[in-house]
């Protein structure tokens, strides 16, 4: 596709171990601007760690990280942040109890006076925030002074997206953004993901829904005990494959066959949970 | 989350730049329970005190006098507290500072503002020991807090003794102090009274205007996202740390200045009533949500209740009764009110 230009973010063989315990082997990585990269594994794969790194939480052991093509390394997520690398964490990194118009700023106020009395600009905060959210297709917030915590699962995740492309993301970390949220939620989410990738950002998708990474992804890379297990584009691997690989190995399929055997010879009915 | 969004597919939404003012929009704002609660504490004791001049200027005074000794410290307690984090050692830090600067100003003869000087420098460092021992090792700030109470409270015994070989010292001060810290104005009241009323506008100014108001509640409400968020959440709890344990000293200075002597004695009551005030105005304990004007009419409610009781025919051992119950409908009503400003769509809630 347009694998002439350089990659927005690229991992070159980067291993990260926390004294004696290897927790990522070489991984290896790139997704560009326009791109959705699916970022598969199981729990405990190592999915946490890898987001940490790339938001500049952990810094690698080995092996080193590429923006634009160039090496970049991070003390910390702020500077990942200057740099345009935006993580939008499983619960949005937003505040129930605090306004729409506030969440959108937090860390980041716009204030308006001078000196030591600058003050925060709630009319233009919230004026801002609202317009940025419904660019993203949630026109039902259309008042910046409401709490959030009065906003859905999927409208919470969106403001958190909408905020980060505000901010000048270039790259969006997603860690499992659609994990906690119902079937119309989720569709939500990832309507958002599309617009997002729609407007040039390079996205990284972390889940491990498989239906939900199939609905947005263009590329797809699976972890499993910290290494890239498998790494593919669209259409090269079928839904049962990726789980399969998930879960390291064949033991999807073994464990369905073993079902299907038993509700075939107990009248459909689904083998009683063991002790 | 799924409960709270089937109920609002419903209303017309208003834009952000809707009617600045309306009555509905008024009941929701969490101030105002405890101000209604205010009012009603005082509509009760103006009824039954009236005839006792609860109302007069000095009847007046008595109960204003003494929510600004609790309520210097309240409003930095209410910070804390809608950081998510507690400080109990205001109780030894109060007497500290009272006996810093009697000691310092009466038994060593010092000018008052070395004295001062000496006495924000103690309690700023233990704000700082409280703040670094709760980020650092992330014992909860009950504990940590408990633990200085009673460490600074017996450093303070020890070093009493051991400076002035009494556990009272008596202090006089220069009439500019006086008037500053600790004199009876005009309809008696005291100087700590202006106090609350600037510390309550400063830090209106800041929990709710500025930038840093935006981050204290970020800071309550999830602290993993605010440090995520870029947010120097360590030290800003060092910070709320050190103004609450200052806010004590102040207070402090204050009452010793205005009775003219200190005693060592660990004021343990200071502890609950200011809890009592910030829980009464509103803040949730559970940190993220908050008010300085609730904490301001939770710290007058308290006041009336526990001054207001002695202008009344009633038993005075029944104000303990009065504000036990207050409390309770107190935190019931907060928890009401945090849901219907969650729930409640398109419209102005509080800030």
């Amino acid at each position: 596709m347009t694998d002439t230009t350089a990659p927005v973010l690229e991992m070159k063989a980067v291993d990260k171990s926390f004294g004696p315990i290897d927790v990522l082997h070489e991984i290896t990585l790139k997704v560009r601007a326009g791109e959705v990269l699916c970022l598969l594994g199981d729990n405990g794969a190592g999915k946490s760690t890898l987001i940490k790194t790339l938001s500049g939480v952990h810094k690698p052991t080995r092996g080193e990280m590429l923006m634009d093509g160039k090496p970049v390394t991070f003390s910390g997520p702020k500077e990942a942040q200057a740099a345009g690398i935006a993580t939008v964490h499983q619960f949005g990194g937003t505040y129930p109890l605090m306004s729409v118009g506030r969440n959108f700023f937090i860390g980041q106020e716009p204030t308006k006076g001078w000196g030591p009395f600058k003050v925060f600009d709630r009319h233009k905060a919230n004026a801002i925030a609202v317009e940025a959210v419904q660019n993203f297709g949630i026109t039902r917030i259309t008042d910046g002074d409401r709490l959030c915590g009065g906003l859905s699962g999927g409208e919470r995740q969106s403001l958190a997206i909408a905020r980060a492309v505000h901010f000048g993301a270039r790259v969006l970390i997603l860690d499992e953004p659609t994990a906690a949220l119902g079937v119309k939620q989720a569709a939500h989410v990832l309507r958002i993901v599309g617009e997002a990738r729609r407007r040039g950002l390079a996205v990284i998708f972390i889940t491990h829904q498989v239906m939900h990474a199939m609905a947005v992804g263009d590329h797809f890379a699976v972890l499993i005990r910290g290494a890239i297990a498998a790494d593919f584009r669209r259409d090269e691997k079928s839904r049962e494959e990726i789980a399969d690989l998930m879960a390291g190995g064949e033991s999807m399929a073994d464990l369905e066959a073993s079902i299907d055997g038993y509700m075939d010879t107990h009248d459909g009915h689904a083998p009683p949970p063991t002790a | 989350m799924t409960m709270e969004t089937t109920s609002q597919t419903s209303g017309p939404s208003r834009p952000a730049t809707s009617t600045p003012f309306s009555v509905g929009a008024l009941f929701r704002r969490p101030e105002t329970g405890a101000f209604m609660g205010m009012v009603l504490v005082f509509a009760f004791f103006a009824y039954f005190g009236f005839d006792r001049n609860f109302l007069s200027p000095y009847g007046t005074s008595s109960w204003v006098n003494m929510a600004s000794t609790v309520g210097i410290i309240a409003i930095p307690i209410g910070f804390l507290m809608i950081a998510g984090e507690l400080d109990i050692s205001i109780g030894a830090m109060v007497p500290a500072a009272k006996m810093s600067m009697a000691i310092a100003v009466g038994y060593y003869g010092l000018p008052v503002g070395i004295g001062l000087l000496i006495t924000f420098g103690l309690a700023a460092f233990v704000g700082w020991v409280n703040g670094m021992l709760v980020t650092r090792t992330n014992v909860p700030s009950l504990i940590v807090t408990l633990a200085t109470l009673f460490a600074v409270s017996g450093l303070t015994l020890f070093l009493s003794l051991w400076l002035t070989d009494t556990t009272s010292q008596a202090l006089t001060s220069p009439a500019w102090a006086k008037a500053m810290f600790g004199d009876y104005h005009a309809w008696g009241f005291q100087s700590s009274v202006f106090w609350w009323l600037g510390m309550a506008a400063v830090l209106y100014y800041v929990l709710h205007l500025s930038p840093w108001g935006n981050w204290i509640f970020a800071l309550g409400g999830d602290k993993e996202s605010a440090r995520n968020a870029g947010i120097p959440i360590d030290k800003l709890k060092i910070a709320l740390f050190m103004l609450a344990a200052m806010a004590a000293a102040l207070s402090g200075t204050c009452e010793a200045i205005l009775s003219n002597s200190a005693t060592t004695t660990t004021n343990f009551a200071l502890i609950f009533n200011c809890i009592i005030a910030v829980v009464v105005g509103g803040v949730l304990l559970t940190g993220g949500f908050g008010t300085v004007a609730g904490v301001f009419f939770g710290t007058a409610t308290l006041a009336i209740v526990q001054q207001g009781i002695g202008y009344t025919p009633f038993d005075r051992n029944l104000s303990s009764l009065i504000i036990g119950v207050m409390l309770l409908i107190a935190v019931l009503m907060n928890d009401t009110f945090r849901n219907m400003a969650t729930s409640m769509s398109a419209s102005k809630k509080g800030k």
